[in-house]
């Protein structure tokens, strides 16, 4: 008779639980009371025993898979016994038994691979695997055909039915671009009291829809400040020779009918450097894997904003390409993202990401982590100011940087090397050519 | 309006109804308990034994099975009976009459015979009569394939549908309501005042939801809409008379209009008419209901005998109107 080993909950919030690792080879025989496997649940790891004698027949999960309460974890039987009933009552035999969780992983994975921002199919890959915006959608019949004959996604409307159900109502006032009627409003006014024409109130707003990208910007970023504690610090960098340096690199550029190079191009030449160096900086902690990746790669994503939004796409391998190369890529990557012609490879899988409002005159912000980086740099305005130097006021030239750190990965020195790293670049611009 | 009309009560419809048959055409016979001496238990066939004579009137003893059984055999032999049950609660007494043989005659012998005979009396509760007394029988009829089932709501369909169901070939339930029988309205007096089986009445047209409601449900929902109407909503009220076959074409119209349904009838839910007609419109009108169909039926019990009782039994009109007010989302 072969015996199922399942999930057991280990504890009252447990869902499920990943097995970490097995200490028991296929074929072997254990003893009721063995531990055959260490199982991580949300709390802790623990020692999973068997209950019964035999022999170890199959794992059904492999190290690092996750299985619900319940879930198969191995069968335990005779040597030569016939598990595939037993596979068969768990849902499919090879390690098919945990399907849910797989899933589930592709599709944190495939939120951890997105940009803050994101086009239509982007979001409706988001949408199609979240666990919160993949339930069902409700809405009546009509409402469904509505959306169809108009082209509505359904997922863009708030149902002011029970249940948050989608009716007619919600589509109408859609259609008609007003905000949706509260089911508990007041009913129509009776004709006999009311003429059916009451004069017309002038709207004390505008409404606009949210539109697909407005909303993923707000969720991601909404997920990100509040899962993610932030942390800030602040260095004020010396401009003056890299404001030199980049007039010389410009002269160069123009003989050579290049474009030219931004204070901008020279931050992110200087923080892809200093990510070598601060491997934690370049960085994602995926709470849900349970793992922190050290990226081996350096892709700094340079927000801009758009119409629409904010995007944010990505210069790959920037510590390896050029100030002139950077510079042109960033050029064309925001024409393109201007023009809503960006392409996700191009705004998704960045490791560090800047953000830049100098040219708004901001001296100085904080920006929110651009999941699932680890931190952002906010770039203010270079300013002329006095600074004191040998005891005397002179004229310099300052630009403030800020960086948001992730807690949870970057602690506040582990940030502030790298930032002095990025300070440094700046104040010896050549180096960003070495 | 028709041309001419004259007031008269529902049973005095009936009446009126089936005199005007019996002088047209001589082969049509009224049979049942107390049709003929007494008048008729509620006084519909008053006064008929003395113009047609006892042949043409007849009292049966308490014999239900056997009187239907005779009409049936009377069908079969040329003659056009009117059977009056004194309830339909005790037409169940002459169920294989009505099932095995009326129904299925005419499919059985492969459309050589036909089954002209009409089935009446009064249906439904009616005060304390007791669970034997107060079924209303229309959804068990309806189930049966080869009858055809009427249930009227006023004093003019009665005529105008009893009319048609007596010179139809088929057997035909003609289902009256005792409580109604003695509600005034002005009926037709044209001669061959005809109402077709089969086609439902737009009693009141509306925007905001369809109630579908027969016999004295529609009175219910007359009261609904009216209540509606002073909230400024407008319901359409559609009695769709026959039960069997159903207007249904009339019906999903109207959901697609108003995209909401509210159906209100006095048998027991489980399996009825009011089920059937809530899957035939999401059949035909899925993509055009707004909120689920809600219904409003007695309760799933026998008919209580105590007064407070029975009265929660029936279809509640606040219900209805609560009802309505859910499937058009109006709080």
């Amino acid at each position: 008779m072969a015996i199922p080993v399942e999930m057991p909950k280990m504890s009252d919030t447990m869902e499920e639980g990943v097995l970490v690792s097995w200490l028991v080879e296929e074929g072997a025989s254990v003893s009721a009371g063995d531990v055959i496997a260490q199982v991580e649940t949300d709390k802790a790891t623990m020692d999973l025993e068997v209950y019964d004698d035999g022999v170890l027949l199959k794992k059904v999960i492999q190290e690092g898979e996750a299985v619900p309460i319940g879930g198969l974890i191995a069968v335990l039987g005779e040597e030569g016994e016939d598990i595939s009933e037993v596979l068969a009552k768990y849902g499919g035999g090879d390690g098919s038994a945990a399907p849910e969780p797989e899933t589930k992983a592709e599709a944190v994975e495939a939120e951890a691979g997105q940009a803050p921002s994101g086009d239509g199919a982007a979001e409706e890959a988001a949408v199609a695997a979240g666990p919160e915006e993949g339930a069902r959608i409700k809405a009546s019949p009509l409402a469904r055909k509505m959306a169809r004959e108009h082209g509505i996604d359904l997922r863009t409307v708030r149902g002011s039915g029970p249940e948050g159900r989608i009716i007619k109502r919600d589509i109408e006032a859609l259609l008609a671009g007003a905000p949706v009627e509260v089911p508990e409003a007041a009913p129509k006014p009776a004709p006999a009291e009311a003429p059916a024409e009451a004069p017309a109130m002038p709207a004390a707003y505008d409404v606009e829809r949210i539109s697909q990208m407005r909303k993923t910007i707000a969720r991601r970023l909404a997920q990100s400040k509040f899962t993610a504690p932030h942390f800030y610090l602040t260095v004020d960098v010396d401009m003056e020779k890299a404001t030199a340096f980049r007039e010389q690199l410009n002269e160069l550029a123009e003989a050579q009918g290049r474009g030219k190079v931004s204070f901008n191009d020279l931050v992110t030449k200087a923080c892809a450097l200093a990510l070598r160096q601060h491997p934690y900086v370049n960085a994602s902690y995926l709470e849900a894997e349970g793992e922190i990746r050290l990226h081996r790669e350096i892709h700094v994503a340079v927000a801009v904003a758009i119409d629409e939004g904010l995007i944010t796409p990505v210069i790959r391998h920037a510590d390896r390409k050029g100030l002139g190369q950077i510079a042109e890529e960033t050029r064309r990557l925001a024409e393109k993202a201007r023009n809503r012609e960006l392409q996700p490879e191009e705004y998704t899988g960045s490791t560090f990401t800047t953000s830049n409002l100098g040219m708004f005159g901001i001296d100085e912000f904080t920006a929110i982590i651009n999941p699932p980086n680890a931190c952002i740099l906010a770039i203010g305005a270079i300013r002329d100011v006095p600074v004191v130097r040998d005891g005397e006021v002179v004229p310099g030239r300052r630009m403030r940087l800020t960086l948001s750190c992730d807690h949870r990965i970057v602690d506040g020195a582990v940030g502030a090397r790298f930032l002095t790293t990025v300070r440094q670049y700046l104040e010896e611009p050549l180096n960003l050519l070495l | 309006m028709h041309s001419d009309m004259a007031e008269l009560q529902f049973r005095e419809a009936i009446r009126a109804a089936m005199v005007e048959e019996m002088e047209r055409d001589e082969n049509i016979f009224l049979m049942g308990e107390e049709v003929a001496q007494y008048n008729g238990a509620y006084k519909v066939s008053e006064g008929m034994l003395d113009r047609f004579g006892p042949k043409r009137v007849i009292d049966t003893p308490i014999s239900e099975n056997g009187f239907a059984g005779l009409g049936i055999g009377a069908a079969l032999n040329g003659l056009r009976p009117i059977i009056e049950f004194m309830t339909f609660n005790f037409s169940f007494v002459a169920f294989d009459q009505l099932i095995n043989n009326a129904a299925k005659i005419r499919y059985m012998s492969g459309g050589q015979f036909k089954l002209p005979i009409v089935f009446r009396g009064p249906n439904g509760a009616a005060g304390q009569l007791g669970a034997t007394h107060s079924t209303s029988t229309e959804s068990i009829y309806a189930t049966i394939p080869g009858l055809k089932v009427v249930a009227p709501s006023n004093p003019d369909d009665a005529k105008g549908l009893l009319k048609s169901a007596i010179r139809d070939d088929d057997p035909v339930i003609f289902l009256e309501s005792e409580v109604m029988y003695g509600l005034r309205g002005e009926v037709s007096d044209e001669p061959d005042y005809l109402i077709p089986l089969g086609k439902a009445r737009i009693a009141r047209e509306g925007e905001d939801v369809t109630i579908v409601a027969h016999s004295k449900s529609y009175w219910i929902a007359l009261r609904v809409a009216d209540r509606l109407a002073e909230e400024g909503y407008s319901a359409e009220v559609i009695d769709p008379r026959t039960l069997r076959p159903l207007d249904i074409d009339t019906i999903v119209a109207s959901i697609k209009k108003t995209n909401r349904c509210v159906i209100i009838d006095e048998s027991n839910p489980y399996a009825s008419i009011s089920s059937e007609i809530a899957y035939q419109i999401q059949d035909r009108a899925f993509d055009y209901l707004d909120a689920p169909i809600r219904r409003i039926t007695a309760k799933d019990v026998p008919a209580p005998y105590a007064k407070n009782l029975m009265e929660y039994y029936m279809p509640q009109e606040d219900d209805a109107y609560e009802a309505c007010k859910q499937v058009m989302y109006a709080g």
